[in-house]
């Protein structure tokens, strides 16, 4: 396909790529100035030497790295076994399962770890009053303490083994039966299959799983903040968080977010070359659906152990946030008795905050998911017709924003818009740009991957006919896309109701989200509004996913949710 | 007012005519503010008291003037930050702001971001050493930060009588306690307690396994939930309220002296809205503000036409610690650092 006169393209090439290089380059490249800079701006290493060999940097950044691998390896022990079930055997309520996990994935994961304080918390956890109700145990023992490092990883791992378990899940989908079934024929048996074709078939997947729980426990704040700091520690987010504290030290914030960056990209340069090799899975042409194994006898305590294992990320977190949502004190169950409305009483007429809140985050979300969505559909686009020269530095930076944190984004759009000419700080454009950026990675790869789909000739013959190239795209490759674009906007606009990270570093008072306004009531304790509030962002939610899901999208939301894993 | 001024300048003599000038006139509710706030129809109020008495206060307020109050609560020591950060990118939305944390008045003072105004009835029925001289701020109300504990879980007899009490092993991993770089009322304590036991106390402390919550208002909910015994801090006043409402909760005047929290507010130069906000302040030092502050929660009214809330201690009964926001105006961030030296947060 050539290039033909050049109606629109280059000025929109130039629009979209001066976009990126506001939201992505500008911020970054102020955390690097600022990070090598002193006080006064003067050039120095001071920032990293002090990070490497302070403890108070030293001991957040180790932390860190634990807590990573930890939930890691947690999410992968419990997601690869149960993606294997739900794709490859028998098991009742398969289907019902791959729901429930999307579903737990809609939690923001700080409210999760909210709702884990509820049942965890050593002595008024509600799991450990019915452990010392059973067992007698006297009232200082405790069966759990989330206040703990281990406690910690769970409730990450709770929140990031679905990400592991639905590439799991997919790609065992997608392996040819054949392969298994040839095994078989050869007098394999069911076991010496599973060694040697499945697990080798699926480990680039697990490995690339692996990865992405890995990132996601590294550049993950709302967890810690609420857990660690009771229990006396810090995380590298929750430090960089801290260090904004007045006076704000914000060299110190640029140079401990620069470790987190770093790593990130190095680690997806790695899944990169991972997933690279995935290819040899599909070779072979026409393959038929893979053959279920017969659990037999072992179907229903297989299924049962399957929802119990639900019942951390999800069952058993909802129950708390209803309990704590119509109880008077949180720690007590609430009975026909102490029933009451007070909490949403207090929430949404008291709380001068909530309806402000909701408003921003809703226009937010809309608006991230629209604008976002718009942006991700012309770059990719232009880069599955390579329509305008440079679209390759397009795709790039459409992809970059996966190798940055959200608390680092924050912090580097802090830095670069408080200060003339744009200062964007205080508005709700800063928080706009934030959330686009981050959400832009898995919106750019669904359409590319939808782009792929669309051939290209159709586009051409409404080229012929003499339509311009937007023209087209409006008419022709638009309607095409739809499912594509309902399922991205979706993801978008969850994606923006669960961000704390970038949000609790920008915000103001006047443009506070729901998130940012829960993680302020949980230092404040209160919990009762906490738990209203989450239960109503929770139903908003499901609610514009279920009536977008009705405008046909399918299955297409849960393969766009895999490839947002990083 | 004027009698004040009189006397307060034949106090002053010494120091020239210069200072005394600088206490504006007494401002009164005339009909003219009010119509001229109403015009204005919001204003903001930062503050760092418990939600559940801000807001309220706030849906009185609106429902007395028709004026909006957008509340804007968080610990003292962020709301500091956040106002930093707010005036730092030139966002002027801060328009009455009351702290636990009376350091930062001076703090604001000093930056000049304060906007002299003193309520009629400041000036008539608030004691002279609770104003600014310059008019620029004044006491709004005083809490204390008290130890509390959950009878359920320690006996009366077995509870602690002060501060050095709970070092006793007994009491490891049985103790909640606020953060000063979150909170003023904290920080306020912090400084007084770091004073009168050494820092050497808190290292102590930092080994008794404390469970490290942020907000002084956070303790008092964590000892009624049975999350941990005893509450080592806190805002005393909630404290009270979860007893009054029939918890089992007791309060403890620690026997080295209960660290006193002054609660100063001000107007910022930079408001929008000044009508508003002077009207808001009026009201709340007014007779009927201190009254429903004290009625909803019990702190200690600055305006002495008001009463103490019943079955409250006097704070004339109390060994009180004494404040001194001149020193924490300086040296909070070395409060700070050190405090998470031990507590590791």
């Amino acid at each position: 396909m050539t290039l033909r006169r050049p109606d629109l393209s280059q000025p929109l090439m130039l629009l979209v790529a001066a976009l990126l290089v506001l939201m992505i380059v500008l911020p970054m490249g102020w955390l690097v100035v600022y990070s090598f800079s002193d006080k006064a701006g003067n050039p120095t290493l001071e920032n990293f030497v002090r990070l490497f060999t302070d403890p108070d940097f030293l001991d957040p950044l180790i932390t860190t790295l634990i807590i990573a691998f930890s939930t890691s390896a947690a999410c992968c022990v419990v997601a690869a076994p149960l993606g294997w079930l739900v794709a490859r055997t028998d098991m009742p309520l398969a289907r019902t399962f791959r729901v429930l996990v999307m579903a737990s994935l809609v939690t923001p994961p700080f409210v999760g770890a909210i709702a884990w304080e509820m049942l965890a918390a050593p002595n008024s956890g509600l799991l450990n009053q019915l452990w010392r109700a059973v067992t007698g145990a006297p009232s200082d023992e405790a069966l759990f303490d989330i206040y703990t490092l281990t406690g910690l990883i769970f409730t990450i791992a709770c929140y990031t083994f679905p990400y592991v378990f639905i590439l799991v899940a997919n790609s065992l989908d997608r392996m040819p039966g054949e392969l298994e079934d040839a095994s078989s024929m050869l007098g394999a048996g069911t076991w010496t299959t599973a060694r040697r074709i499945t697990i080798p078939l699926a480990m680039p997947t697990l490995l690339a799983g692996a990865l992405i729980a890995f990132l996601q426990a590294l550049n993950t704040f709302g967890s810690p903040a609420i857990l660690a700091i009771p229990a006396g520690f810090h995380t590298l987010t929750t430090k960089i968080w801290s260090l904004f504290e007045f006076p704000p030290k914000v060299e110190l914030a640029a140079a401990s977010s620069l470790p987190l960056l770093v790593l990130t990209i190095v680690l997806l340069r790695v899944q990169l070359l991972v997933l690279g090799r995935r290819g040899y899975a599909v070779l072979g042409g026409k393959y038929g659906a893979p053959r279920l194994i017969r659990l037999g006898k072992w179907r229903i305590p297989v299924a049962t152990a399957a929802m119990l294992v639900l019942s951390l990320p999800l069952f058993l977190p909802y129950a708390a946030l209803l309990n704590t949502a119509f109880s008077p004190v949180s720690s007590q169950l609430v009975t026909p008795a102490t029933f009451t409305l007070r909490n949403f009483y207090f929430t949404f007429t008291e709380l001068s905050s909530t309806m402000p809140a909701l408003k921003n985050t809703l226009i937010l979300a809309a608006l991230s998911a629209t604008l976002g969505g718009l942006l991700a559909l012309l770059i990719s686009y232009i880069v599955a017709r390579q329509a305008i020269r440079g679209w390759k530095v397009l795709g790039f930076l459409a992809t970059a924003p996966l190798a940055i944190p959200g608390i680092v984004l924050g912090v580097g759009l802090f830095l670069a818009y408080t200060r003339p000419p744009l200062t964007l700080y205080g508005t709700i454009w800063i928080l706009l740009i934030a959330f686009i950026t981050i959400e832009l990675p898995a919106a750019y790869q669904q359409f590319r991957s939808a782009f792929h789909a669309v051939h290209p000739e159709l586009e051409e013959a409404g080229r012929m006919l003499g339509a311009t190239r937007l023209r087209t795209l409006w008419d022709i490759t638009g309607p095409l896309l739809r499912a594509s674009v309902v399922a991205t906007w979706c993801f978008v606009f969850v994606g923006v109701i669960r961000e704390l990270s970038a949000a609790v570093i920008l915000f103001t008072s006047e443009t506070k989200v729901v998130a940012v306004l829960i993680f302020d009531l949980k230092e404040s304790g209160d919990v009762g509004a906490i738990a209203v509030l989450s239960l109503t962002i929770v139903a908003i939610t499901t609610v514009v996913i279920v009536i977008a899901s009705r405008l046909s999208i399918g299955r297409d939301a849960v393969r766009l949710r895999t490839i947002a894993g990083g | 007012m004027r009698r004040r001024t009189l006397l307060q300048a034949a106090a002053l003599v010494p120091f020239g005519a210069r200072v005394v000038s600088a206490m504006p006139a007494a401002e009164p509710m005339t009909p003219a503010l009010i119509e001229a706030a109403k015009k204005e129809g919001k204003v903001s109020y930062y503050n760092a008291m418990d939600l559940s008495v801000a807001e309220p206060m706030a849906k009185a307020f609106e429902a007395k003037y028709g004026i909006k109050v957008m509340v804007e609560r968080s610990g003292a020591e962020r709301v500091f930050t956040r106002i930093a950060q707010e005036m730092a990118g030139k966002i002027y939305r801060a328009d009455v702001v009351n702290s636990s944390d009376a350091a930062h008045f001076i703090a604001w003072k000093r930056e000049g971001w304060l906007m002299p105004f003193v309520a009629d009835d400041v000036a008539k029925d608030v004691s002279a050493e609770m104003i600014d001289p310059d008019g620029l701020y004044c006491t709004q109300r005083i809490h204390l930060s008290a130890i509390a504990y959950n009878t359920k879980m320690i006996a009366p007899a077995d509870a602690p009588k002060g501060f050095l009490d709970l070092l006793d092993p007994k009491y490891s991993g049985k103790l909640v306690k606020a953060h000063p770089g979150y909170s003023g009322t904290i920080m306020t304590a912090t400084q007084q307690l770091s004073r009168e036991l050494g820092w050497s106390y808190f290292e102590k402390l930092s080994k008794q396994k404390v469970l490290q919550v942020q907000s002084a208002t956070d303790p008092p909910k964590r000892i009624e939930a049975g999350e941990r015994a005893i509450a080592v801090d806190g805002s005393d006043y909630l404290f009270w309220m979860s007893k009054e409402r029939g918890q089992p909760i007791e309060v403890v005047q620690p026997v080295e002296g209960t660290p006193q929290v002054s609660n100063p507010m001000g107007i910022f130069k930079s408001t929008t809205n000044p009508n508003a906000a002077k009207l808001l302040v009026s009201w709340i030092m007014s007779p009927e503000g201190q009254k429903f502050i004290v009625d909803l929660s019990g702190q200690y009214p600055a305006n002495r036409q008001v009463k103490q809330k019943e079955g409250r201690p006097a704070l004339s009964s109390i060994k009180l610690l004494r404040e001194e926001p001149a020193v924490v105006v300086d040296k909070a961030d070395q409060i700070k650092s050190q405090y998470a030296k031990y507590f590791k947060v």
